[in-house]
């Protein structure tokens, strides 16, 4: 594979200079042109704001990552539409809360939950993470297998799945944001940076560990051959006598893993909220489009992107206009697909 | 006479309304067996409906050993011990040489493993690591017959494995067959290519719009260029 990507990759270095830039592709240059130099501008005038934006936009992307690396597992390589993957995200969170709170008994006057032990925080966390995991398993052996490359029935049957989810959990969680406690002291001194909040490096932390973890499970497992192989031609897979269903069952139950993994993380960082669902949704969809489908290197790079997005527009953009920071994130799309339909590390398959 | 490894009893298969096996009957035995026949009459229907790909949709009765193989998923058929090799090799562009060996594990015990198979193949050997969509199509074919074998299967299926190989790798890959045959595994062969059909099976099967036309024998379709002409409509090219 690799050897080909790098075939690839030299003919499209090779090719690139002798390509006719239209003037959508050329107008978008010179806004992104723009907006590095904005950012430049910025920087230079403060260099701790800076670094502390940078370090914000990478800790982020850590939790985009986690998120989309399942979501590219489910949908990039096995191509089932999951549009629940939001709901398991926020699920993780919701689950790790609840659980908490429960460990905890908290002051019913204060709204904050009082500071975790280690065992109070990984015990939810394990909690959470395997039973979002295992809902997926079902949600995938129900109502998912028995329509393998239906996308539009994927699509519905998900979607009526992330409703449903939604409504119960502001029945049972309430519209309120709210906080998992961490058993860790919550910010650290950094050079440069100043106090920062230790539960991002963490996630940081974990998001790389996760990253290298996949890489090796798909580029070094019989497993990982199978998942490739099945994007290449799945029908061939089974008439080498390999069930491809069982293949199906662990990469969704792993994936559903990783949304809810994600979800007590960033309910960690930041809160469990309820709108969650549709924003995580939406954000491993435009990594996974971004990077490639079915691509880790593209999700982690589409994550990246994304992320350091969120963080600079949050700051850096005019006051004015810093509501439509959103937008930045599709802009980061249509230049993608405008420039490599297939997105960064995508091929046609 | 001995119990056949393969016995198709009616098959059937369709491509919607189209009919495109019909009601085809016959046994592999210890000999191989090629079925021959044009382009469109069927040939490549008849060994997805063997795998039970979908599609075609299929009926009928096929027994591997005297078990009952119709029916079942393909990854079960192809695990009861039928070594697919499909037309146009159909490799993973993802995996490389190497990889595409190690997917593969039978259920049963047998000769062939990742190692029998470099030896049996050197030039895969000299490849392992880079990927399939690389070689050659000769080593193409080898590395999809290579890996139909760490299926240990009791019959090899193979569907046009000369189409697109020059003459001298034709040869490599007829003499290999044959290597197969006396070790025991069962070859059903998919041709065009009378010469390849001819000196790998002697029972020739010749399928015409679907359905078996007439059985016969390398010797009599060797003998007679006037039957060539009838069923195949190609004269044969000395080579």
């Amino acid at each position: 594979m690799s050897a080909n990507e790098g075939l690839k990759a030299k003919h499209v270095a090779t090719a690139g200079p002798r390509v006719s830039w239209s003037k959508g592709t050329i107008f978008l240059l010179a806004v992104l042109a723009v907006a590095v130099l904005g950012i430049g501008i910025q920087a230079a005038s403060d260099a701790t704001l800076f670094a502390q934006i940078t370090l914000n936009g990478l800790t982020l992307a850590g939790l985009y990552f986690i998120v989309a690396s399942g979501f590219t597992l489910i949908f990039g390589l096995m191509r089932v539409v999951n549009m629940a993957h939001g709901s398991f995200y926020m699920l993780g969170g919701i689950i790790a809360f609840l659980v908490q709170e429960r460990m905890l008994k908290p002051d019913p006057t204060s709204f904050d939950l009082p500071t975790a032990t280690f065992g109070s925080f990984v015990l939810p966390l394990v909690i959470a993470t395997f039973s979002v995991a295992l809902l997926g398993l079902i949600i995938q052996q129900v109502f998912l297998r028995w329509n393998q490359g239906q996308e539009l029935r994927q699509a519905l049957i998900t979607i009526a799945i992330s409703i449903i989810v939604a409504d119960q959990a502001v029945a049972r969680f309430g519209g309120i944001a709210k906080e998992i406690s961490v058993p860790i002291e919550r910010s650290i001194e950094l050079p440069i940076v100043g106090n920062y909040g230790t539960m991002r490096l963490v996630m940081l932390l974990v998001a790389v560990v996760v990253g290298l973890l996949l890489l090796g499970l798909i580029t070094r497992t019989r497993f990982g051959m199978i998942v490739r192989a099945g994007v290449d031609d799945r029908q061939m897979v089974t008439a080498l006598g390999i069930d491809i269903q069982k293949v199906f069952a662990v990469a969704f139950l792993l994936g559903a893993f990783l949304a809810g993994l994600a979800g007590v993380l960033g309910g960690s960082v930041n809160s469990v909220n309820k709108a969650d669902d549709g924003k995580f949704l939406l954000i491993s969809l435009v990594i996974v489009i971004v990077g490639g489908m079915g691509s880790l290197t593209g999700a982690a790079i589409g994550a990246l992107l994304l992320g350091l997005i969120d963080s600079y527009s949050d700051v850096y953009l005019p006051d004015a206009i810093t509501n439509y920071g959103v937008l930045l994130t599709f802009f980061l799309l249509v230049f993608v697909l405008a420039v490599r339909p297939y997105g960064l590390f995508g091929r046609p398959g | 006479m001995s119990e056949p490894i393969l016995s198709i009893r009616g098959l059937n298969a369709h491509y919607g309304a189209a009919h495109v096996v019909q009601d085809v009957s016959f046994d592999v035995l210890d000999e191989p067996v090629c079925v021959i026949g044009r382009n469109g009459m069927g040939k490549t229907s008849l060994c997805r409906a063997l795998m039970n790909l979908d599609p075609p949709t299929a009926s009928g009765t096929v027994l591997l050993d005297g078990q009952e193989i119709s029916g079942k998923a393909p990854y079960a058929i192809a695990r009861a011990g039928i070594g697919y090799v499909p037309q146009g090799r159909k490799l993973f562009q993802s995996l490389s040489v190497d990889e595409h060996l190690r997917m593969i594990k039978s259920p049963r015990q047998g000769r062939w493993s990742p190692a029998a198979i470099y030896e049996l193949f050197p030039r895969l050997a000299e490849r392992k690591k880079i990927s399939a969509t690389q070689l050659s199509g000769g080593e193409q074919q080898m590395l999809a017959i290579g890996r139909a074998l760490l299926l240990q299967p009791r019959l090899l299926l193979m569907d046009e494995p000369s189409e697109g190989l020059a003459p001298r790798i034709v040869e490599e890959l007829v003499e290999s067959l044959k290597g197969f045959v006396r070790e025991g595994t069962g070859v059903l062969l998919v041709e065009q290519n009378l010469g390849v059909a001819t000196s790998v099976a002697e029972r020739l099967v010749v399928m015409v719009a679907g359905a078996v036309f007439t059985e016969t024998t390398a010797t009599a379709m060797n003998a007679d260029p006037e039957l060539q002409q009838r069923f195949l409509g190609v004269t044969r090219v000395e080579g």
